[in-house]
Formats: C-alpha cells, sequence, structure tokens
C-alpha cells in the first residue's frame, strides 16, 4: 500500500507527540505532581499511533490504557490530556477520572473501562449498531496480550464473528502483564490463534513498524466497511518501562530490552522516512520543535487550569436525574 | 381500555416502542425465532426482522456489553436475561461500564436490562432468585420492580425512554397470573414514584413485586380484624421515592417492609435505615422487615414456600407492631 507523504510525516508527528507527552507525564510523576499513577505505552507508540491513524473520522476506537497515541490521532488535545493527569476541571474528564481514562464522543473514542478487555464486547455493540443502520462505519477495539485471557475478549470477538461486524480487534503483545510473561498467560504462542477459534482472520505484523500497523489495520478496516466482518491484528512489541512508573521492571530480562531497544519504533520510523521520504533531517527536527512547543503549551495549560469543586464530584451520576436524587 | 396479563403488558411495551423508534430494539437468548423462554418476543422477529430481535451467543456478559456500545452511538437497546439469575455473567459490564458511564465520561447509556426474577416456581436456585439487591448500592444503575400489568407497561416504556441504564425487574410468577384493564393509548409511569396499592390509616406496608399482591392478601385480612393498613408499592427501587415513603411514616407512625429477596444487606434495610434517620420522631415502634431467610432459593414445594414471604408471615407481624 502506498502511503502519502503528508501521512507519513503526520504518523511520525504522532509518534513523537505520544513518547514526549508520555515523557514528561512520567517526569511530573516523579516530581509528586501526578495524581495517581502513570502508565505510559513507551517503546510500543506504533500500535496505537498507527490503528488510530488508520481509522475515518466518524469511526470509533474503543482503547485500552496503552493507546495514548490513539486519543491524540483522534483529534483530543494535548492540553486536555494534561489537564485530566493533574485532575484539572479542563481535563478530558473533568477531574472525574484519572490519567488514561479517557473518552470523548465528540472525537469517537470510547472510554477506557479498567477491566481488561471490557471494550471488545463495547465496541462489538457499536460495530452492530453500524451495521443495524447501514452505515460505513467501523470500530477498532485494542487490548493487552494479558487481557486476551478474560471471558470478554472472548465473548466480544464470538459475537462480532457471527454476526460479521464492521469491528476490528487488535492486541498490544508487549509481552508482559504487569509482571506476568506470555508463557504464563497462554499456552500458545501467538495470541492470534485465539482470534482463529472464532473463524477470526488474524494478521501479525512487527508492533515496532508503524508503517507496518498502519498498513495493516488500513486493510483490515477496509474488509470491515465493506462486509467482510472482523479481523484479529496481533502487534508484537515490547514494554520499555515498568508497567506503570512505580515499577522498575526488574523481572523482565536485561537482554530482551536490549534487544527490544534496537528496535524502537520512533527511531525505526526516522531511518525509513530518511530512505524513502525526506532529503535531510531537518524536517524531522522541524517536526519535533512543534511537538515540544506543544508538550510545553499542554503543561502549562494544565497547570493554569482550576481544580473541580468537591461539588462537582456529585453531579453527572445520571444522564436523567430524578428530583430525588 | 383492555384487559391485559402482566406478560402481555410488557410485550406490548416493547413492541409499541420498538413501532414509535427504529433505535429500539431487542437482544438475548432465543429472543428471535423462538420469542423468549417467556414468549415475551413473540412474533417479533417476523414483524421486526433478524436485525431488531437479535438471538445471541450464550454469552450474558458479550451481549450486555455490545448493546452498552451500541447504545453509545445512539441506540436504545431492551437486553434480556433468559432468568435474571444469569445477569450475574454480565455483572462487570452493568456495574463497571454502564452505570460509570455518565458519571465517568459524560456518555448516556440508555439501556434497559430485563431480568425475569423471583420465586414460587419451583425453580430452585438459579432460577428464582431476586437481583435487584446486587445491584442496588450502584450509583449509576435504576432498577424498577413492577407489580401490575399497568405499571409493567408504563414502567417498561419509562424504562426504554430513559437515557440511563435500568435493570428491569419482572417477576415471573406473575406473568400469566394477573391481569388489568390498560389504557389503549400510548402512557408511561414515571420512574422514581411510588404508588400507593391500599389507603390506610393504622400501619404502612412498604413494598414491591410480586409482594404487593402479598401484602394486599394479608391487609384484606387483617381489615377484619379492624387494622387498615395503607400498602406503598415501591414501583422504582433505585432511586428510592423517599418522599412517598416519608410521607406514610408521618401518616400511620409504624412501619413493616416486606420484600421476597433475602433479609441481611437488602432494598428493606435502607428503607429502614432511611425511615429511622429522617422520620424517627414519626416512630410510634420499631421498623419490622419481613423477607426471605437468608438461604439460597430451595427447590422444594414445602421449603420454597417457607422461603417466600407468605401473607400468615405478614399478618403476624403486623400484630406483633400493632402492640406497641
Ligand atoms: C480485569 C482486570 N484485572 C486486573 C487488572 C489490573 N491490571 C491492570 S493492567 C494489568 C496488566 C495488563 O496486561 P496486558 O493486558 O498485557 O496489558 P499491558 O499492560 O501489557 O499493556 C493488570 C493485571 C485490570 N485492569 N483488569
Amino acid at each position: 500500500m502506498d502511503i502519502k507523504r503528508e501521512d507519513l510525516l503526520q504518523l511520525y508527528y504522532y509518534l513523537k507527540l505520544t513518547r514526549r507527552l508520555e515523557d514528561r507525564v512520567t517526569s511530573l510523576y516523579h516530581q509528586g505532581k501526578i495524581l495517581g499513577g502513570a502508565w505510559t505505552s513507551n517503546g510500543t507508540e506504533a500500535v496505537s499511533v498507527g490503528y488510530g491513524y488508520a481509522l475515518e473520522k466518524n469511526d470509533i476506537a474503543a482503547p485500552y490504557f496503552r493507546d495514548m497515541g490513539a486519543f491524540l490521532v483522534r483529534g483530543i488535545s494535548a492540553k486536555r490530556i494534561m489537564a485530566q493527569y493533574l485532575g484539572k476541571k479542563t481535563g478530558v474528564t473533568g477531574g472525574k477520572e484519572g490519567n488514561v481514562h479517557i473518552g470523548d464522543l465528540n472525537f469517537g473514542v470510547f472510554a477506557f473501562p479498567s477491566h481488561l478487555a471490557d471494550n471488545y464486547p463495547v465496541g462489538t455493540g457499536a460495530a452492530l449498531a453500524f451495521k443495524m443502520r447501514g452505515e460505513k462505519r467501523v470500530v477498532a477495539a485494542c487490548t493487552g496480550d494479558g487481557g486476551t485471557s478474560r471471558g470478554d475478549f472472548h465473548e466480544g470477538m464470538n459475537f462480532a464473528a457471527v454476526r460479521k461486524l464492521p469491528i476490528v480487534f487488535i492486541c498490544n503483545n508487549n509481552q508482559y502483564a504487569y509482571t506476568t510473561p506470555l508463557r504464563l498467560q497462554m499456552a500458545i504462542k501467538d495470541v492470534a490463534e485465539r482470534a482463529l477459534a472464532y473463524g477470526i482472520p488474524s494478521k501479525i505484523v512487527d508492533g515496532n513498524n508503524i508503517v507496518e500497523v498502519y498498513t495493516a489495520a488500513k486493510e483490515a478496516y477496509e474488509i470491515a466497511r465493506n462486509g467482510g466482518g472482523p479481523t484479529f491484528i496481533e502487534c508484537k512489541t515490547m514494554r520499555m518501562h515498568g508497567h506503570s512508573e512505580h515499577d522498575s521492571a526488574k523481572y523482565v530480562p536485561k537482554e530482551l530490552l536490549e534487544e527490544w531497544k534496537k528496535k524502537d519504533p520512533i527511531s525505526n520510523m526516522e531511518k525509513y522516512l530518511l530512505e524513502n521520504t525526506i532529503d535531510g533531517k531537518d524536517e524531522l527536527e522541524g517536526i519535533d520543535s512543534r511537538v515540544k512547543k506543544e508538550i510545553e503549551e499542554a503543561e502549562a495549560f494544565a497547570e493554569e487550569s482550576p481544580y473541580p469543586t468537591p461539588e462537582d464530584g456529585l453531579k453527572g451520576v445520571y444522564a436523567t436525574p430524578g428530583e430525588e436524587m | 381500555m383492555k384487559e391485559v396479563t402482566y406478560l402481555e403488558a410488557i410485550k406490548e411495551a416493547m413492541d409499541e416502542e420498538m413501532s414509535r423508534d427504529p433505535s429500539v430494539f431487542v437482544l438475548g437468548e432465543d429472543v428471535g425465532v423462538y420469542g423468549g423462554a417467556f414468549r415475551a418476543t413473540e412474533g417479533f422477529y417476523e414483524k421486526y426482522g433478524e436485525w431488531r430481535v437479535l438471538d445471541t451467543p450464550l454469552s450474558e456478559s458479550g451481549f450486555t456489553g455490545a448493546a452498552i456500545g451500541a447504545a453509545l452511538v445512539g441506540m436504545r437497546p431492551i437486553v434480556e436475561m433468559q432468568f435474571a439469575d444469569f445477569i450475574s455473567c454480565a455483572f462487570d459490564q452493568l456495574v463497571n461500564v454502564a452505570a460509570k458511564n455518565h458519571y465517568r465520561w459524560g456518555a448516556a447509556t440508555p439501556i434497559v436490562v430485563r431480568a425475569p426474577y423471583g420465586g414460587n416456581i419451583h425453580g430452585g436456585a438459579y432460577h428464582s432468585q431476586c437481583i435487584e439487591g446486587f445491584f442496588f448500592n450502584v450509583p449509576g444503575l435504576k432498577i424498577v420492580a413492577p407489580s401490575t400489568a399497568y405499571d409493567a407497561k408504563g414502567l417498561l416504556k419509562a424504562a426504554i425512554r430513559d437515557n440511563d441504564p435500568v435493570i428491569y425487574c419482572e417477576h415471573k410468577y406473575l406473568y400469566r397470573r394477573i391481569k388489568d384493564s390498560i389504557p389503549e393509548e400510548d402512557y408511561i409511569v414515571p420512574i422514581g414514584k411510588a404508588r400507593i396499592a391500599l389507603e390506610g390509616k393504622d400501619i404502612s406496608i412498604i413494598t414491591y413485586g410480586a409482594m404487593v399482591h402479598t401484602a394486599l392478601e394479608a391487609a384484606q385480612a387483617l381489615n377484619e380484624y379492624g387494622v387498615s393498613c395503607e400498602i406503598v408499592d415501591l414501583r422504582t427501587i433505585l432511586p428510592l421515592d423517599k418522599k412517598s415513603i416519608f410521607t406514610t411514616v408521618k401518616k400511620t407512625n409504624k412501619v413493616l417492609v416486606l420484600h421476597e429477596q433475602t433479609k441481611t444487606g437488602g432494598v428493606g434495610a435502607e428503607v429502614s435505615a432511611l425511615i429511622s434517620e429522617y422520620c424517627f420522631d414519626h416512630l410510634d415502634g420499631p421498623i419490622i422487615r419481613v423477607a426471605a431467610p437468608d438461604t439460597p432459593v430451595p427447590y422444594s414445594a414445602q421449603m420454597e414456600e417457607a422461603f417466600i414471604p407468605q401473607p400468615k408471615n405478614v399478618i403476624s407481624a403486623v400484630e406483633k407492631l400493632m402492640r406497641y
């Protein structure tokens, strides 16, 4: 598949934006400024940037918590995300939710419910609605390798397969679920085998190669959009930080990290762009300084934003509250 | 006006709402070709087609989650649990996704989960449970439990039109046993409003679901002894209609709370706590709960009858309370 130069540069921009935003969040976490934990997608950014960027405007992303790239690509601003981390009123959820529990229907993003793989059935339901209404929209639902052991992963995929729904299931296989390695998660080699049991065709891609992820997602969306039903995409990658920033990840063998460090998705993309698309580093540096500025502005915006009030916390439980509530 | 059974009322509510609004659809096990285990959707498949009356895989979490996702993009799904007991498999989707969507990120989740519940049908531990207590402690959910055919229709319509997730507890024992005259025209029964099932002055019996009929039977007997019972049918369990509860307490000063659900931590516990918190000065005696004992629902007729509160249990509790 031919990817336009403009799209390749946008992919690079979002990779950088995701990395820099999460790096900044990590620093703020260590300064004690982040409420709660800080989970990042470090090393696996190509997965969520790739599948997110391949979606069309009216499609839906049903992400999981390592999908910062998808939030950004869909148009949720770095400012609102930074404010979300600081628990501010201007955050995506107005302080009601923290960190990566981000969702906004205006940008076609379902929030991530902590319970891993819950978004597989939920995404399936959106795809069901699209098919019922004859709309040519698709859903991308994502989870981690650990999440694929949950019942909802299987129930969502099975329902989607039976009804041939326009949804693409994505797995960020970063080889660990908190401290649990893949071999204690499942007795099979590839997560993709799980999809085969439901009659869903699957594809295994290098999750550190954004061109591969993007291409596979784009192709799968087109199949789904045209009535061909779901595809499962396993993105093989590696979680390069701890589960969250409190976790030193001592349980991960050093050699494994060394090996994957050489395959960093951002360096990969730089190399690809320099070989195929652009003439020199200037253009990349231009993008990077734009990203830096955006993050600085986001942080300033978040810092200056007001906190919600205690009373705000009592509001919004119901969409149609009765007089008694 | 026309006469319908409780089950026909449920069926009519869905049928009319599906005709009125193309975003309303039904999904669940065996609801399509067969028309559902209790025949609540009989004929719907022929009328609305396989994409609005969806037979799903045996997969409560999967299809409840799917209903939530469809609701997030503009549909109004009605989920049928084959038996309320199986709702436990969808607990996570209801409690962690549906109930919290609006609070967490402002997204409304207009789903109705129909839960055929309750005992007295010799269904044993897995086909007789009252499930309202499992969800009573979950902000973001609404729970209704009609006791009449009139309310069954009106509350289901209100639930379908409501923008929040509603668990609709339909009592299996009442399906074909009770009838009401209901209007030909469209009507709803608002969520969050109790009704007075019987006016009285000596004692209030606060209850819901099939137990309203148990209370009425007891009240009739008590009337012969000169005790006048007021029966409050809650109709909505979450959120409770506090105003109606407090009004009846202030009128009679004596309260009995009655439900088929087991006693500990049930709806009665909350109703009692509310009354003692806000109406203590109006009480002439302790608040008494008549509820099922804290056991699973037994199968054998002798044991099940003892498990489910009977009019005689209500009568003796009222007699005790009247001595204050
Ligand atoms: C159902 C459920 N159980 C436990 C957790 C706590 N938890 C959060 S993340 C995580 C590991 C997730 O691993 P994986 O799905 O592989 O995603 P990764 O973190 O590797 O990206 C666990 C156990 C959870 N969020 N949901």
